[in-house]
């Protein structure tokens, strides 16, 4: 028994197979990355800065819901208040470049971030989920009656402006070209965080909870950090979406929002990567598809369907149906 | 200053709306030894862990450790102390693999935890102490198997390393043999024994043959109160324990673990 050496074999076995699943993403990420810079020449590039605004979105939601097993229902706030904040600043400090309020909006969505995550963060499950759809719904009687908001009309004309001052954002594949840019930065950090020894960590909390806590972890205070990270990127998405559509309205700060995103998550996939951008992409395209022909008035119906066929029988979303098949057929 | 108890509690009391589930316990673990508290169903064996280990606020009462008083500390810090406890449903990361689950202990004294921004390959200067420590408890093989698919046995033995790879001073085991064949639980017993090796053990066990073999010395629960506390044989010749605990049991082999009641059950 030569119980050294078969040891560093195990773990040569066990590094080897990371590098060959790091290599895999490596590519899966490649090709949809030359997808993404070729797509403004075939689609309508707003079109596809709402699918990427959206995705971010999701991608947010899900690194706190897929990855550390908390469910929001109050995500809308975090998009409504970047997008708000980003448009009140844009609007009314003309000095001001596009980025300069991007960052704006993103930092004041992070910070009611931490106070919603300091307010709910103790409760448990559907409590959780409660505490923090009644905190989105005290943001959005606030952003209802406040003037400069515009109430019910919303926030219109929002200028695009200039990126550093230098870069006209009013032409659409510069905006595209930047959106995208914000994105893959996101993507590509969530997927570190998720790998990362945080991301562990936050594997253990959601995997038992209990357990997390006798190895010495003060579980709490990951799952504020994993919040506030979800809410800042989710604050960066409705930023962007503001000055893409140069729009900001109450839509983004319903709990309508919240359950979309929710939606969103789980038919591409919760806990993958790219579930999410899948998720947002596949929701995005049907309302649109629908909402052009003779089905328009049944959008809402249509996806609450598919919703439900996803909790039943798909339950790991596109995503996750599609790995299992590939694991199962292909090795 | 030499303290030979490693754990104390004074006059621990829990009360749950007007029913009292420990009453009055005073516990005194002394350093090295392997300690063991018994009693029939609903004596309040796993609340004395849950409130050791503060999954439960005690209602009265001081709980010391080597000397210091710990009763208001946390879940998390007490862990981080190096009293570190196991539960009694199998408490492992069922999706994870064997090796990131003793990686994630080892991970508590980095200091990187909560660095979101760094690779996950600086973990892996960690694997070399986690096959030690799966090898230990004969999990080797299994390193890079996700744990969900290990049996039932190995998923104990799993938890044990886990718990070992703190480097505790003080082991709490839940029912380390619940629900296991004989030849499982001789496994546990030699892993015990052998993880006992520096360390104090206090454990909560129904198997009688289990604590015979293993037990310094034991503690007998009835109804939340310390009934006697003795070595083995003393206890096991005690009439009073005879009665509430052994008295229909006969030998008392295997014990009531069949029975376990849900009430007993780990938060």
């Amino acid at each position: 028994m030569n119980q050294p050496v078969n040891q560093t074999d195990i773990q040569h076995g066990i590094l080897e197979q990371q590098r060959s699943e790091d290599r895999k993403k490596l590519m899966v990420n490649g090709v949809l990355l030359l997808l993404l810079l070729a797509a403004p020449f075939v689609m309508y590039p707003v079109f596809l800065m709402k699918i990427l605004c959206f995705a971010l979105f999701a991608v947010a939601f899900n690194l706190l819901f897929g990855f550390t097993g908390l469910l929001s229902f109050g995500h809308a706030a975090f998009l409504a208040t970047g997008g708000y904040t980003t448009g009140y600043l844009l609007t009314n400090y003309s000095g001001l470049t596009t980025e300069m309020g991007i960052i704006a909006g993103t930092l004041v969505a992070t910070l009611l971030g931490l106070a919603f995550a300091l307010l709910s963060i103790r409760r448990q499950g559907i409590y959780f989920a409660m505490v923090t759809l009644a905190l989105a719904q005290l943001v959005f009687f606030f952003f209802v009656q406040s003037k400069f908001t515009g109430g019910e009309d919303g926030m219109h004309g929002i200028p695009r402006g200039e990126l550093l001052g230098v870069i006209n954002l009013d032409d659409n594949l510069n905006m595209y070209y930047f959106v995208l840019a914000v994105f893959i930065g996101c993507y590509l950090l969530v997927q570190r965080i998720v790998s990362s020894p945080y991301g562990q960590v936050l594997k253990s909390i959601k995997q038992n909870e209990a357990r997390a806590v006798s190895l010495g972890y003060n579980v709490d205070r990951y799952k504020i950090l994993a919040f506030v990270i979800s809410a800042a990127l989710a604050g960066l998405a409705g930023s962007m979406k503001s000055v893409v559509f140069q729009l900001a309205s109450l839509n983004d700060a319903h709990w309508h929002m919240s359950g979309e995103v929710i939606l969103m998550t789980l038919v591409g996939g919760m806990g993958t990567l790219l579930g999410p951008v899948v998720g947002a992409t596949f929701v995005v395209n049907v309302e649109y598809q629908l909402s052009q022909g003779p089905l328009r008035d049944w959008v809402d119906p249509i996806l609450g369907g598919i919703f439900v066929l996803t909790v039943l029988a798909f339950r790991s979303g596109i995503v996750g149906e599609v790995q299992k098949f590939v694991k199962k057929n292909l090795g | 200053m030499t303290e030979p108890y490693v754990l104390e509690t004074r006059n621990l009391v829990k009360e749950f709306k007007g029913f009292v589930a420990v009453n009055d316990v005073n516990l005194k673990i002394q350093k090295g030894h392997i300690h063991a508290l018994i009693g029939p169903n609903g004596a309040g064996k796993t609340t004395v862990f849950n409130l050791l280990t503060k999954f439960l606020i005690p209602t009265r009462g001081q709980i010391l450790y080597k000397g210091q008083d710990i009763t208001p500390l946390k879940s998390a810090a007490i862990a981080r102390k190096g009293m570190v406890r196991s539960f009694q449903i199998s408490a492992v990361f069922p999706h994870m693999t064997a090796l990131e689950n003793i990686r994630v202990a080892l991970q508590t004294f980095e200091g990187n935890s909560f660095s979101f921004w760094k690779s996950g390959n600086t973990l892996h200067k960690l694997n070399a102490r986690c096959m030690e420590l799966l090898d230990a408890v004969g999990l080797a093989e299994f390193a890079n198997t996700t744990t969900v698919e290990l049996a039932y046995g190995r998923k104990r033995a799993l938890e044990l390393a886990t718990t070992l790879a703190m480097e505790p001073e003080i082991l709490l085991l839940d029912e380390p043999t619940q629900g296991m064949g004989s030849e499982d639980v001789d496994r546990v017993v030699e892993l015990v024994q052998k993880a006992a090796k520096g360390r104090t053990v206090l454990m909560v066990e129904h198997n009688l043959s289990v604590v015979s073999k293993l037990c310094d010395r034991i503690t007998v629960l009835a109804q939340g109160a310390v009934l006697t506390e003795g070595d083995y044989a003393t206890v096991s010749a005690d009439p009073q324990v005879r009665e509430v605990y052994m008295g229909s049991e006969g030998s008392g082999e295997r014990g009531a673990s069949e029975h376990q009641e849900s009430a007993e059950a780990a938060p």
